[in-house]
């Protein structure tokens, strides 16, 4: 399932989605950048509540498909910004990681 | 210029996690005994030890500074230093506006106890300090500075509440100057890694929540302290710690 098809089955917010198109495998949940870092696959959909600007550069690294804000987490301009232009996907969900994850059970 | 042993990042007994015989004054003795000359109190989320501490760091001879262990919205703990006690004082007025109101639970966490000079209990705290703020770490070092403070990024060394654990990688482009380390002799291997460091002044600073973990003299700064004051040579720290390297 592509990242658009899955944002809009799941009804998240999208904040930014300039690659629509990806294919989503898999998810990961976790804050603590380091560990997401070296535990992330590619293609996965990253579920977590930091806001900070590197998350997009963690999700760079990682190829993770789309960035899943849970708990409705909103984040800066400048991230957005920075976001969009590195290519990374990003959503929002209005409720915290555990039901965020049970949306995606069955679409990834 | 003369050599300052210091120690910048003490908890008293008024952060839940450490003893409760960490009391102004027994940290102010044990720090002489220990040889250090200048002394920070960095209680989390909160500086309402530090005029106790001024008082007890005068009978002692020890040179205090006013500070505080912030714990940001990503959960990074940030020392904040302030050359004067009343910058310290009103930026903890500021910081409980910005916390998460979670009552403390002594039986789990601990008490968090509020002393005078004499080491006498005047207060508690009631709400859980080291839960996170709503301050963010991007936003950290120009607030600190509206209150004449600075501040820099506790232990990136640890993993729990360091700032290279919790985003991965020391940030590029950050308002800190200065970096604290726990370990001694783990900056050559954090140097190679993370290239933001180099630009930033490294710190060595115990942590201490007890007696004990109080350490003897090691890390030092060298400070132009003539004409001497006590209040002169705590300025005169803060001047070099807010300066670029």
């Amino acid at each position: 399932m592509t990242v658009g098809e899955l944002s809009k089955k799941c009804g998240f917010v999208t904040v930014c989605m300039p690659e629509p198109d990806r294919e989503v495998s898999g998810c990961y949940i976790g804050d603590l950048l380091s560990w997401v870092m070296g535990r992330a696959q590619s293609g996965n959909a990253w579920i977590t509540i930091m806001s900070n600007v590197n998350i997009a550069a963690v999700a760079s690294l990682t190829d993770v498909a789309v960035i899943i804000l849970a708990e409705g987490v909103i984040l800066d301009e400048s991230v957005v910004a920075v976001a969009s232009q590195k290519g990374i996907n990003i959503v929002s969900s209005d409720v915290p990681a555990f039901e965020t994850a049970m949306k995606l059970g069955g679409c990834v | 210029m003369k050599k300052y042993y210091y120690d910048f990042h003490i908890h008293s007994c008024l952060s839940p996690c450490a003893d409760d015989d960490m009391t102004p004054n027994n940290i102010a003795g044990t720090a002489v005994l220990a040889g250090l000359e200048a002394v920070a109190l960095t209680d989390h989320n909160s500086s309402k030890n530090c005029p106790a501490f001024f008082e007890a760091a005068k009978k002692y001879g020890l040179i205090p500074i006013a500070g505080m262990e912030l714990t940001t919205a990503e959960d990074i703990h940030i020392v904040c230093l302030f050359p004067e006690l009343d910058g310290a004082m009103k930026f903890d007025a500021y910081v409980s506006k910005y916390r998460m109101k979670i009552p403390n639970r002594t039986d789990i966490f601990g008490e968090q106890l509020i002393m005078n000079g004499e080491d006498e209990i005047i207060g508690r705290e009631d709400y859980f300090l080291p839960a996170a703020s709503e301050i963010t770490v991007d936003d950290a070092p120009n607030i600190v500075s509206l209150f004449g403070g600075i501040c820099y990024p506790a232990h990136v060394d640890r993993e729990a509440n360091g700032i290279i654990a919790t985003l991965g990688t020391f940030p590029e482009n950050t308002g800190f100057r200065n970096a604290e380390f726990y370990d001694h002799g783990k900056e050559e291997e954090y140097l190679r890694k993370y290239s933001a460091l180099a630009e930033k002044r490294l710190l060595v600073s115990s942590d201490a929540h007890n007696l004990w973990n109080i350490r003897d003299k090691s890390a030092f700064l060298e400070i132009d302290d003539e004409p001497y004051s006590s209040d002169r040579v705590r300025r005169q720290i803060l001047r070099l710690l807010g300066a670029e390297i």
